[in-house]
């Protein structure tokens, strides 16, 4: 696993290829759009997807905490699904959690799916949290300086010569970081969005998840929303 | 039974004509209350066959009610069926209702269709398992005396046809004594087409009456003026032949192999179109209203040709037809049979067909399947055992119309023939999986869709569920398509989602015989003008291809191992085969012949395997991985129907150690694991089985989550469950359907021990198609990681990491060095432009 540095308001921030994200000087880790419980959501409304969304997503995410062994955790909202998944929790999943949590700093930026306070979990809940350059908040703002973010689940399309390849990313510029959405059954929207590209006027650099590494590509900026990607010269034949 | 009673006798007579043998047969197994199958050529009378028995018994008593369902796969054909069943029942005066009933049927008539149904329904499967998913099923089905099954080898084996067998079986428990009346093509299996129908899943409980067509199709064989081409498959070559045949006949219909070819085709042919004859074109992304219109013209006989792809293979019979052109090989003898039907619906003359091959081999290919058709010999594989997916849905449709218990219906559904092998354990997995998703993490017991009561029946939980269900069912699962809408008009049909991902404002593709140019994406549709500059592209769509059969892969594997057997082949054919004997050896009739030369700082591997294009694009992908194991340094592959070409950096040694049968072991789990494929019949399944929603198509999504990805949903299960009822399912499947395993399974079986290796300097004459074949695969590793890493340091390298905004941004790792010679490089946007998209993106998730 090699985490990639980039560079905001002066501080350095590690893009971590799991997709999470690390601030070194504060020993701060940053994890977005966990939707935990998703699977139960879902099918406490009759869709009876499988439950095992948190178990894998939590396995994915504890042995980031014990790698980083970072002093504060924060969560970028929509941790949870909806107000309730805390409740459906299962009691393994739980403990693992607060047990991974254990001597960290929690703080919960509540999210649109998740406005409450986890009940019986560890930390504070906020609406955003502000420290140094930095603005920690759920919902990314256009022309926002120094903001992490997420909600937006980013993802895009990397043409290779064997076609393209999607993967969730982060999206950064000068200014600002989006995250990409943690939870094992959070899907993405394109980069190309307006939703998305809109929020980066002079265009922007594309991260895509690997399992060892990030793949970086730049992303033009761009008017309208017309289709996925625009890639800046070169492009790549697909074929 | 000799005869015919009155009135009947007497209609046929005012007519001048008498009953056929098979008519009079069928009406006998009703007599004697037996199940018929009926193998017939097309145009021998065969669905009045089917309904003669029912009219008969029905005008010597008239009674109220529904006594005959009839099911055919397409909407279309029963409502033609229907008009012409009207007709003789209204000049005998014979007091018999007939009515429709499918997705189009209006609302206030299926109302009273419940009420009060008429004699004879005509439907499709998929109406016909609504309508049993109603409470009032059981007085609806309950005096049915016969269920006619229209066109049944075309349902048989597929998952409309498992879907039906399990409404049959349904049919059954409702009203013991309805007789069951197949209606198909000869087909190379009858036996397993009985038991299909059988309601003891026994062929024997099946009466078979058998028609042999009468004359035998003839045949021409049309190649190009000039040089015959090596390579493609559009025939486009022989545009000016064809058109000049269109020309010399009254009505003609032009197969091809698929949409993109179609296209092109009827692109080709408008060119040379000075006299603007009326050439339409037909297929199933054309929108609805389009294909009506020209099925009508068609049918009054205003048009000369249409350019038609599998969308006209079954359909109404236009009978005028006088001419049917394959453009591209057939790929199976049946199916060849079945399009040659189309023309000249009379059984006792002779239909025309011209084969127009694309190229070197199809010419094989064609030649193979006249002489099977010739011999007298069909093709196509036996019905498949039934999904477990279908079944899924189908419990939930039983539980819809009443409570159950689960050892009456395991009773019932092994009663069908596709099901008979169903294990006691898969089916109480289905029907776990429709209680409460059947997960080993007992989580969901509060959100169980069913619930038991005292005496084990399980009863539906509430009309969410059974809404769910109706919104649900079916088996046709499609690929995510948008409209294509043209700007401030209408909607002139759909392409695939990720065919639009590719393409960029100003682009321009051929759709519906129009050159459209892409201008952007609204919500649910592609906005187009009409025209554009450049070359346009032609969308093309996943699977849209049939393999070769088997049996015709055999046929010609034995034409070119045997000089004797040349006599039919052209000249330049021969000449070419002669030239491979020379400078290699032919492909034996029954062992494998490989290849190796190097070629272009590369080594080439090709084997003569012959198992079709998607069990190449299998067989490749466990190959390289082998190869990569044993340092070969694969590079890339591409499989044509017939050989697979492999290119690598080193020379591939010891080649039957990468021909082995153990390749189906370590290689295939993880190829399993990241297989494209794999997902795509996961996705299939799980939206047949109800685990997620199906996409209606023009149906706005109403936010960015909507849709769960089964990508997700499957990486999740094969971790926490790896053997889940749906995972069984998609291996099952995966194991004959998209990937072919099987296939290959009986190919390394059957070249153990026969495998011919043949160093060469250069490449063979035989192996030039497979080189110039577009739509390769590349391994870079077989993975996407290293595809992307190699994408990454590409543009790295263009740009010399140039950012787009002002402040540095530290890189990411070393970029690795780039695999191989022959990378794709950074070409001009023109050039781009101008190539056709070929082969479906590889892994387009989410």
């Amino acid at each position: 696993m090699i985490a990639a540095p980039i560079h905001i308001a002066g501080e350095r921030l590690m893009l971590d290829p799991a997709g999470v994200l690390h601030w070194p000087a504060r020993r701060t880790l940053v994890v977005a759009d966990l939707h935990l419980e998703k699977g139960s959501a879902f099918a406490a409304r009759g869709q009876l997807l499988p439950p095992f969304d948190t178990r894998e997503t939590l396995a994915r995410f504890v042995p980031l905490l014990r790698r980083y062994g970072p002093r504060r955790v924060v969560f970028l909202g929509d941790s949870f699904h909806d107000d309730d998944g805390v409740a459906r929790l299962q009691a393994q999943d739980r403990v693992a959690l607060v047990q991974a949590l254990e001597g960290a700093e929690v703080v919960w930026v509540a999210g649109n799916h998740d406005p409450s306070p986890p009940a019986g979990l560890p930390g504070v809940v906020v609406a955003e949290l502000r420290d140094g350059p930095f603005t920690f908040r759920h919902v990314p703002t256009a022309g926002a300086m120094g903001e992490v973010a997420g909600h937006l689940h980013p993802k895009a399309t990397a043409p290779t010569r064997a076609g393209g390849v999607t993967r969730a990313c982060f999206v950064t510029d000068a200014r600002r970081v989006l995250m990409p959405a943690f939870g094992a059954f959070t899907g993405g929207l394109d980069v190309g969005d307006m939703a998305i590209a809109g929020l980066f006027p002079r265009g922007s650099r594309a991260f895509l998840l690997g399992p060892e590494r990030l793949y970086s590509f730049p992303l033009a900026a761009r008017r309208t929303a017309a289709r996925s990607v625009t890639y800046t010269q070169p492009t790549l034949t697909i074929g | 039974m000799r005869t015919l009673p009155e009135p009947f006798a007497g209609w046929f007579a005012a007519r001048g004509w008498t009953p056929r043998r098979h008519q009079l047969a069928l009406l006998d197994a009703a007599k004697q209350g037996e199940h018929v199958l009926l193998l017939a050529p097309t145009g021998g009378g065969k669905t009045l066959a089917g309904f003669l028995p029912s009219l008969v018994d029905l005008a010597g008593n008239p009674r109220d009610g529904l006594h005959t369902i009839y099911i055919s796969p397409l909407k279309a054909l029963a409502v033609d069926i229907a008009r012409n069943l009207t007709a003789p029942v209204e000049e005998m005066g014979l007091p018999i209702t007939i009515e429709t009933r499918t997705g189009d049927t209006p609302v206030n008539r299926r109302a009273r269709q419940r009420e009060n149904p008429p004699n004879l329904l005509l439907t499709t499967p998929e109406s016909l398992t609504l309508l049993l998913s109603l409470p009032e099923a059981p007085a609806l089905f309950g005096g049915l005396a016969a269920i006619v099954v229209d066109e049944a080898h075309a349902l048989a084996g597929t998952k409309r046809g498992d879907q039906l067998a399990l409404c049959i079986s349904r049919l059954a428990a409702l009203a013991p004594g309805a007789r069951r009346v197949g209606l198909s093509a000869t087909v190379a299996h009858p036996e397993a087409l009985r038991a299909w129908l059988s309601p003891t899943a026994r062929a024997e409980d099946v009466r078979l009456v058998e028609t042999r067509g009468g004359a035998l199709p003839v045949f021409d064989l049309q190649l190009p003026e000039g040089r015959l081409p090596w390579g493609g498959h559009m025939g486009l070559a022989s545009a000016p032949e064809i058109y000049r045949r269109i020309e010399a006949a009254r009505v003609t219909i032009v197969f091809v192999n698929t949409r993109a070819q179609a296209e092109l085709i009827f692109a080709a042919l408008w060119r040379l179109n000075e006299a603007a004859l009326p050439i339409a074109m037909h297929h199933g992304s054309l929108e609805i209203g389009l294909r009506r219109k020209v099925e009508a013209a068609m049918a009054e006989g205003r048009l000369r040709a249409v350019v038609a792809t599998a969308s006209l293979d079954l359909g109404i019979d236009w009978g005028n037809v006088d001419q049917v052109i394959q453009v591209g090989a057939p790929k199976g003898v049946s199916r060849l049979l079945q399009r040659v039907g189309r023309a000249n619906h009379r059984m006792d003359e002779p239909s025309r067909a011209v084969l127009v091959p694309a190229n070197r081999f199809e010419v094989v290919e064609c030649v193979a399947a006249t002489e099977a058709v010739e011999a007298g010999d069909l093709d196509g594989e036996a019905p498949r055992p039934g999904g477990l997916d279908v079944l899924a849905q189908h419990v939930l449709a039983v539980a819809c119309s009443a409570p159950f218990h689960p050892d009456e219906l395991y009773a019932e559904v092994i009663h069908a023939g596709a099901y008979a092998t169903l294990t006691r354990r898969d089916f109480d997995d289905v029907v776990g999986f429709v209680e409460d998703g059947g997960y080993a993490l007992a989580a969901y017991d509060r959100f169980r869709r069913l619930f038991r009561d005292s005496e084990g029946r399980l009863h539906v939980r509430g009309k969410q569920v059974e809404r769910q269900f109706r919104m649900n069912l079916g088996t046709i699962v499609e690929t995510p398509m948008l409209k294509v809408r043209l700007r401030g008009g209408g909607v002139v049909g759909e392409v695939e989602e990720w065919f639009v991902s590719t393409l960029e404002p100003g682009d321009c593709f051929l759709f519906g015989g129009q050159v459209l140019r892409y201008e952007r994406l609204d919500p649910g549709a592609v906005i187009v003008g009409r025209g554009g500059e450049g070359e346009p592209r032609v969308p093309v769509y996943a699977g849209s291809r049939m393999p070769l059969t088997t049996y015709l892969a055999a046929r010609v594997r034995a034409i070119l191992s045997d000089p004797r057997r040349w006599r039919q082949l052209p000249e330049p054919v021969k000449e070419w085969l002669r030239l491979q004997r020379l400078k290699s050896e032919l492909p034996p009739g029954d062992g494998l012949l490989i290849e190796t030369f190097p070629r272009g700082g590369k080594w080439f591997l090709v084997a003569y395997t012959f198992e079709g294009k998607l069990a190449h694009q299998t067989l490749g992908m466990l190959v390289t991985k082998r190869m990569e194991k044993l340092g070969m340094a694969p590079l890339g592959y591409v499989g044509t129907d017939y050989v697979l070409a492999i290119w690598s950096a080193f020379e591939p040694a010891n080649v039957e150690a990468l021909f082995t049968e153990d390749i189906l072991g370590d290689e295939m789990e993880e190829w399993l694991a990241e297989s494209s494929m794999l997902r795509r019949t996961f996705r299939n399944i799980a939206t047949i089985a109800g685990l997620i929603e199906k996409n209606h198509p023009g149906q706005e999504k109403s936010g960015r989550q909507m849709t769960m990805n089964s990508d997700l949903i499957y990486d999740v299960l094969r971790r926490h469950q790896p053997d889940h009822i749906l995972l069984r399912a998609t291996r099952a499947e995966a194991a004959q359907g998209l990937t072919d395993v099987a296939r290959i399974a009986t190919l390394l079986a059957r070249v153990k021990g026969r495998i011919r290796h043949r160093v060469l300097e250069q490449v063979s004459p035989l192996a030039v198609p497979a080189l110039i074949e577009e739509g390769r695969e590349w391994v870079a590793g077989g993975a996407e990681d290293a595809l992307l890493a190699e994408a990454a340091a590409l543009v790295e390298e263009a740009t010399d990491g140039a950012e787009h905004f002002a402040e540095t941004l530290a890189e990411v790792t070393d970029p690795l060095p780039v695999r191989g010679t022959s990378v794709a490089r950074a070409r001009s946007r023109d050039k781009r432009r101008s190539r056709y998209i070929r082969g479906a993106p590889k892994m387009v998730t989410g």
